[in-house]
Parts: structure tokens; sequence; C-alpha cells
């Protein structure tokens, strides 16, 4: 302060507008980063905090007066059958549901893009629906699409002579119906990223390519692919971070099972804190995130390599 | 020329093909809503319902508390949206065209949390919201919420688009930071804050995890949350209920989407995210 007092005139007027400036800044930032130091910044740490406790639902309302227990919730996990299969199913819903998710929003795109006018809104329209809607009512729904007496899925293959599995009741269809409908459900997402970014590709290219004596194949695997591969990349990550998640699904279709064949992380957690054991269900959740952003690097690195 | 036609005519019948496998259970959800409980159960299913009844719709706003959780949807999904318009371009503006110490990692921090999985936060969450006597209200069912990542993300690249210019030129006129705001910056931003007012109510419409947790009775029930208790309690049995059930969660949403999907689309085109 005495210093700003001694400065010269000149200084002495741009200084405290120059602060004044700087208070503004953060006049703006501080309600959102009030609540977001509270409800966003401050759970996360103490998720990892007390992941090394044996905190306990009891423990709900002291939370500081539980005990460190190091890494044992961690360890405890590794020799849980119940998260081993969840981490398994999750891993085999990720690695079959994005790869078909994406295949099927790439077809979607490339379809409505090929100089078919008519309708282009009403299909990108009807396709982006199920994206839109509550996963809870969606699954309620193909609990019923999916019934092997009254279910439609199963009647329709009745129709023409396939005798239809109880997709849901029997552990070798179980996770795959799940899949399947996720991909169901989320390729329109895909398809509108994938559509804006075909739209962004020079057509004079596919002409150049053609007088060259380029088949469509062949454009699709030369230009199309290659130019498409940010926004391929950025549908990989942000598909596999969602899946990685699988919670509602489960929860209202299957409750997990048939044994256990379609418990995933995310369901297992949420049982865990049902049992009140918060701790162990911390550790968890943990084990989820660090899955996360492994998955996001591995794309990152395995897709985007050729990038500059 | 014939073979272009019949390319055509086949990509129609692909795209038509797959627009009946996305579209269909949502039409067959609407069409057995309306169907006696007997006839929903029918070996083979119907498409179109033999006899029309509301039964189910009256079950479910006579004898059951659907228009307690239907009201409780609407009150946090537009607290929920008020909050994140207003917050998330109070932060996006000051991000964007505001200097202050601390704004890149600030930003860095915000964009980060965009990774965190619900799961990680939501057990710490429901040990401070108990403590703050929190659980089981409207409060409860908000706050963590108010203020998002993806709103902040958001308005921060629609800011950015915006000319220095126009806000300098209010500086001069001498109107004040807030003034500026208010009156300049937030008219500027309509199309991104009715795309973000959108998404934002989408998602908490349909959210599901933190209220199936926070609620505790029926009173504070959210219409996905009473539909997954109804579907995995007790009440599972009738299929017409929870049909009629998902048609109170899915029509609101559909009639909003329908109206205003080229902000939804846009939304997702410049951003990426839903």
């Amino acid at each position: 302060m005495t210093a700003l007092l001694e400065a010269p005139p000149a200084v002495k007027r741009a200084e405290p507008r120059k602060h004044r400036r700087k208070m503004i800044g953060w006049a703006f930032a501080a309600p959102f980063t009030a609540l977001f130091l509270i409800f966003g910044l401050l759970p996360v740490v103490a998720s990892l905090v007390m992941s090394v406790t044996d905190m306990r639902a009891t423990d709900l309302r002291t939370p500081l007066a539980v005990n460190f227990v190091g890494l044992d919730n961690y360890t405890r996990l590794f020799s849980d059958d119940l998260f081993v299969r969840s981490a398994i199913n999750t891993l085999i819903f990720v690695v079959v549901g994005v790869p078909l998710t994406i295949v099927a929003a790439l077809a979607a795109a490339n379809a409505l893009n090929s100089g078919l006018i008519r309708f282009r809104a009403l299909f990108r329209v009807g396709f982006y629906l199920p994206v839109v809607t509550s996963i809870v009512a969606i699954a309620v729904i193909w609990r019923f699409l999916l019934d092997p007496q009254a279910g439609l899925v199963d009647n329709l293959l009745a129709r023409i002579g396939v005798d239809g599995p109880a997709w849901l009741q029997d552990t070798r269809t179980s996770l795959g119906s799940l899949t399947v409908m996720a991909a169901w459900r989320n390729f329109g997402s895909l398809m509108v990223i994938f559509l804006a970014a075909l739209q962004g590709i020079p057509q004079d290219l596919y002409e150049a390519s053609r007088l060259d004596g380029a088949g469509r194949w062949q454009q699709f695997r030369r230009i199309t692919i290659p130019l498409m591969r940010p926004a391929l990349l950025f549908g990989a990550v942000i598909t596999g971070i969602g899946y990685l998640q699988l919670f509602e699904e489960p929860l209202v279709m299957t409750q997990g099972g048939p044994l256990s064949s379609t418990l995933s992380v995310s369901y297992h957690i949420y049982n865990q804190f049902g049992f009140g054991n918060y701790g162990y269900a911390a550790a968890a959740s943990y084990v989820l995130f660090v899955a996360i952003v492994a998955l996001s690097v591995l794309q990152f690195r395995l897709l985007g390599q050729r990038d500059d | 020329m014939t073979r272009d036609r019949l390319a055509k005519i086949s990509l129609y019948g692909i795209l038509s093909a797959g627009l009946l496998v996305v579209v269909g259970p949502f039409v067959w959800m609407l069409l057995s809503s309306f169907k006696p409980e007997a006839e929903i159960r029918s070996v083979p299913p119907t498409w179109w319902p033999s006899t029309w009844t509301f039964d189910n719709y009256r079950t479910l706003f006579d004898r059951l508390d659907f228009p307690q959780y239907f009201t409780n949807s609407v009150i946090v999904a537009v607290l929920v949206t008020v909050g994140n318009l207003l917050f998330c371009s109070l932060l996006g503006y000051a991000l964007a065209k505001l200097d202050f110490p601390g704004r890149k990692a600030l930003f860095l921090t915000v964009l980060g949390m965009l990774m965190v999985p619900g799961m990680v936060t939501f057990v710490p969450q429901f040990v401070l919201v108990s403590n703050l006597g929190l659980a089981n209200s409207y409060a409860g069912l908000v706050l963590p919420f108010l203020a998002g990542p993806f709103g902040v993300f958001l308005m921060r690249q629609f800011l950015l688009a915006i000319p220095d210019d126009l806000i300098e030129a209010a500086r001069i006129d001498g109107a004040g930071e807030w003034r500026i705001f208010w009156r300049v910056v937030l008219p500027l931003c309509k199309p991104a804050l009715a795309t973000l007012g959108i998404l934002t109510f989408l998602s908490s419409w349909n959210n599901f995890l933190w209220p199936l947790v926070v609620a505790t009775t029926d009173d504070k029930y959210t219409l996905p949350v009473a539909l997954a208790l109804y579907s995995i309690g007790q009440n599972r049995m009738y299929f017409g209920l929870l049909l009629a059930g998902a048609v109170v969660v899915v029509i609101p949403v559909l009639i909003v989407f329908l109206a205003l999907q080229k902000h939804f689309m846009r939304g997702i085109a410049t951003t990426g995210l839903k």
C-alpha cells in the first residue's frame, strides 16, 4: 500500500484500475467457483481420502472420526470376486460397445451425407431420439421388447422360424443385449458429430480421386477415414468414458443378474454404498476414475498417433 | 442412370429400416400404454390396441403419486437450469473476456472435472449434503448441479468469438462492468444460452443416480427414480403401468426436443458434447 502511494502519478492512476480489473474478474468468477469448490472439487478430494479409511454409513455424522487403513480397501477390491467380475463385465461392454456404436454412427452419417437431400432432417431427428430420452424409460421399454413370452423381438424372430433366447434371463445373452441396446441408444449423438466432420471435407478431394480412378470404397478408406480422424478419436473417447460408467441399464433391466453376468463396476459401487461400505465404495470409484483416464490416454495414443 | 436409382432406393430402404428400429420401440411404448394389462401380455403381441383404455394413466395419476413426481422433476430441472445459465455465463465471461490472476488454472480445473465420473463424487456429496441437513430436500437435489463444468466450457467458447470492441465501446461509454455484462454480453449470448438451457434441462430431467440416493421418501422422488423403483419393486408386474410411466417421463422431453432440435444439433456440433 505504501509503495503504491509513493509511486509516480502516472502509475498511481493505472495501478488501482488494474487492481480493480482483477477484482472484477474474480467477482464474476466467484459464485460458480464457490459452488464448484464445495460440491465438485471437495468431494473429488474427499473421495480419495475416504478410500484410505474404514468409513461406513454409521460414521455419516462424524466423517472426520474414522480410521486410516492405508491401501486395505484397494487390496480388498482386487480379491473381491464380485468386483473382478464387474470389472470384466464392464470391460467387455466397453470393448464391444464402443466400436459397435462408432460403426453404426459412421454408417448412418455417411448414408445421410451421400447426396440424399429429402427427409434428411427426419432421419437425423429420428436417429437422435433415443439420446435425449431417459435411460430408465428406455430400459423399461427394452425389458418388455426382450421378454421371452410377450416381447416383440422374440415374436418377430418366431415369425421367421427362429426360436429366440430369453435375452435378459440367460447368462450367455444378457450382457450382449445390454451392449446392443447401448449402441442403439447412443449412436445418434456420434452420428451428429460425424456428420459435421463429413461436411467439413472438401468435395474436390473426392473429385480429384475419382479422376484418378478411385472407387467408392477406396475414397472412403483413403479420404473420409483419415480426414475424420479427430472426430473419430473424440467419439471413441467420449463414448468410452460414458460406457465405463454403465449403471442404469443393469439396475432397471437385470439387477446385475443373472448370476452377476451384467453387474457393472458402477452398479457394484452403488451396492457397496447401499451396504454402508463408504470407504470401500470410494476406493472402487477411484479405480473406475483411473480406468477412465487411462482409457482416454490410450485412445489418444492409438488413434491420434498420426496427428501432429 | 438406373444403377444410380437402384443405389438411391436401397439407401432409402436401409435408412428407413434403421429408422423403424430406432423409433419403433417408442411407438410401441406409446400404443401399448393404452392397452389393458391382458393385451400387453398377449402372445403374439399386438401393435394397435384392440381396446383403448386410459386405466394405466388413471392409476398413475390417481392412485400413485405421479403428479408429485412430475412436479418434483419440473422444480429440480428449472432450478438447475436457471442456476447454470447464470453461474456458467458469469464465469464463462470472466474466463473469455476479463483478465484476473489464476484464470488459466481455474479454467483447467473446471475442465478437468468433466472427466470425473459421477460415481466418484456421489458418496462424499451424500455425506456433505446429509451433514448440511439437506438430505431428502429440494436444496439437496439441486445444489450439487448448479455449477456444471460443461456450461462454463460452452459459454467460454461462445464468448471468445465475440469481438472485444463491443465490450470496450460500452466501457468507454462509461457503463459499469455489471451493466455491460447484463445489457451487452448476455443479449449477444442468446444462442449459446438457449443451447445450454435446453441441454441442462434435459440432463437434469433424465438425471438418475443422485436423486435415487438423496430422495428417500415418496414426496421427493423425481420421475426417473419413481419409474426405476416401481420397475424393480413390488409393482414390477404391472406392465401397463410401467409403460405409461415411461411415456410420462419421455413425452415432455420429446416435445421440447422436437420443437427446439436445431439448438440441440448446434450444441452438439460445436462442443461435441451432449
